[in-house]
C-alpha cells in the first residue's frame, strides 16, 4: 500500500479518529516512558545533568526521517504529498523565541505537559491552563501580531532547499551531528555535578 | 528487578524511547500525511470554547474566524483525538512503571505555590509562542524535523537556543 494511507483514499475518513486514538496513545507512552512527564527530567537538557530530551527529540526525528527518505525512494510512499508547515521568516523565529522562555518558566512543551496531567502532575495541570490562556490572549489580540504573523512567507520549503543542499547530504549530515551531540551529552554529564528529583 | 521497574524510578533507555517515538511519528506520516502535535488541539478547544460563548465575536475575530469555516477542519478534531490518545498512553505508562501520584514537582529551593505560578506563566507563553510558529515542539518542531521543513528547523533552533538562555536566568527555579 502506498502512503500516506488516509491522503491516498486507502483507509475510510472514517477510521480518522480511531487511528489519532492510537497513534496518540504510543505517543504518550514513548514520551512518559523516557521521563517526559517530569519537568525535572527535562529541565536537565539546558543544565547539563540529563540529556533525555536531546537523546529522544534527536533519536525520534533521525528515525522518523530515514523511514520517511527510504519509503519514498522504495516507492512505498509519496512523500510530496505530506504535510509541510509554510515557513513565515518572522514569525517563526518570534514565536520558537517566545517558547523557549515558556519552557525555561514551565518545564514542559505542550506535548509533555498533557504526559504530567496522565500521571497527576499538579504542576502540569497548571501549564496547560496557562497554555489555554496563552491562545485566547494571543486570539484576542490577533489585530496586533497580524502583520508579524503573515509577514515573509517562503511556503512550504525545505531546509536543504533554503541551504542549496541534496536532501540525502542534508539528512547526512544532520545524522553525523545528531551522533555528535550525543556523544558531547555524555561527556557533560559526567562532568555536571547530578541533580536529585 | 521487576519491583524496581516500578517504583516509579524506572526510565526505558532513551535511544529506544526515541526510536519509538520517531516510529510512531513515522506512522503518523505514513498514515494521515502529517505528523503529531499538541498545541493544535489547545487551540482547537478555545476557538470552539469561544464560538460558543460568545458567536458573533469569534466570527469577527480574524484569528478565530479562520478556524471557524463552514467545513469543519477535519484535522482539528483529529488534534482532540489525538491527545485523548496522549494521555491514555501516558497513564498506561505511569501505572506501568508506578509513577501515578497527585504532585507538584519541583525544586527544594522553591515552594509549590512558586513552581505552579512560574508553571502557568511557561504555559501562557507557550501558548502564545505556539501560535506565532504555527506549532509547537511536537508539531512545528518534531514533526517539521521529519520532514526537514525549514519552518520546523528554524522554530526547534529559536525554541531550544532560548530556552537555553533562559533556563539560566530562571536557574534558581530548577537548580
Amino acid at each position: 500500500m502506498v502512503g500516506p494511507l488516509i491522503p491516498m483514499g486507502v483507509i475510510p475518513e472514517t477510521w480518522n479518529n480511531v487511528i489519532a486514538l492510537l497513534l496518540g496513545g504510543g505517543f504518550g507512552f514513548a514520551l512518559e516512558a523516557s521521563g517526559f512527564s517530569s519537568s525535572r527530567k527535562i529541565m536537565g537538557t539546558f543544565f547539563g545533568y540529563d540529556f533525555v530530551v536531546l537523546r529522544v527529540f534527536f533519536t525520534a526525528a533521525v528515525t522518523a526521517m530515514t523511514g520517511i527518505l527510504y519509503f519514498d525512494y522504495m516507492g512505498w510512499m509519496d512523500a510530496s504529498m505530506l504535510y509541510i508547515n509554510p515557513y513565515y521568516v518572522m514569525s517563526a523565529i518570534v514565536g520558537g523565541i517566545i517558547m523557549g522562555m515558556g519552557f525555561a518558566l514551565g518545564g514542559f512543551c505542550p506535548g509533555t505537559s498533557f504526559c504530567g496531567i496522565a500521571i497527576g502532575k499538579i504542576d502540569a495541570m497548571f501549564f496547560t491552563a496557562g497554555l489555554f490562556i496563552g491562545v485566547f490572549i494571543f486570539s484576542e489580540l490577533y489585530p496586533l501580531f497580524e502583520g508579524m504573523y503573515n509577514s515573509r512567507n517562503l511556503g512550504g520549503v525545505k531546509i536543504y532547499e533554503l541551504l542549496g543542499m541534496r536532501e540525502t547530504v542534508f539528512a547526512f549530515l544532520l545524522i553525523v551531528a545528531a551522533v555528535g551531540m550525543f556523544y558531547g551529552a555524555g561527556f557533560v554529564e559526567k562532568k555536571v555535578r547530578k541533580v536529585e528529583y | 528487578m521487576a519491583k524496581n521497574k516500578r517504583d516509579g524510578t524506572f526510565y526505558i533507555n532513551p535511544y529506544l524511547g526515541g526510536v519509538l517515538l520517531g516510529l510512531v511519528l513515522f506512522g503518523t506520516y505514513y498514515i494521515t500525511g502529517r505528523g503529531l502535535g499538541a498545541s493544535g488541539a489547545v487551540k482547537s478547544t478555545v476557538v470552539t470554547a469561544v464560538h460558543a460563548v460568545a458567536p458573533s465575536h469569534a466570527d469577527e475575530n480574524k484569528y478565530y474566524s479562520k478556524f471557524l469555516s463552514d467545513d469543519v477542519s477535519p484535522m482539528s478534531n483529529w488534534l482532540v483525538f489525538e491527545v485523548l490518545g496522549i494521555l491514555a498512553g501516558g497513564f498506561l505508562s505511569g501505572t506501568i512503571y508506578g509513577r501515578l501520584k497527585l504532585k507538584v514537582e519541583h525544586s527544594p529551593k522553591i515552594t509549590s505555590k512558586r513552581r505552579l505560578i512560574a508553571a502557568l506563566a511557561g504555559g501562557l507563553l507557550f501558548g502564545i509562542g505556539s501560535q506565532f510558529a504555527r506549532g509547537c515542539t511536537s508539531g512545528a518542531a518534531l514533526s517539521g524535523m521529519a520532514v526537514l521543513s525549514a519552518s520546523g528547523i528554524i522554530t526547534m533552533m529559536a525554541i531550544f537556543g532560548s530556552a537555553y538562555l533562559f533556563s539560566w536566568i530562571f536557574k534558581k527555579l530548577w537548580i
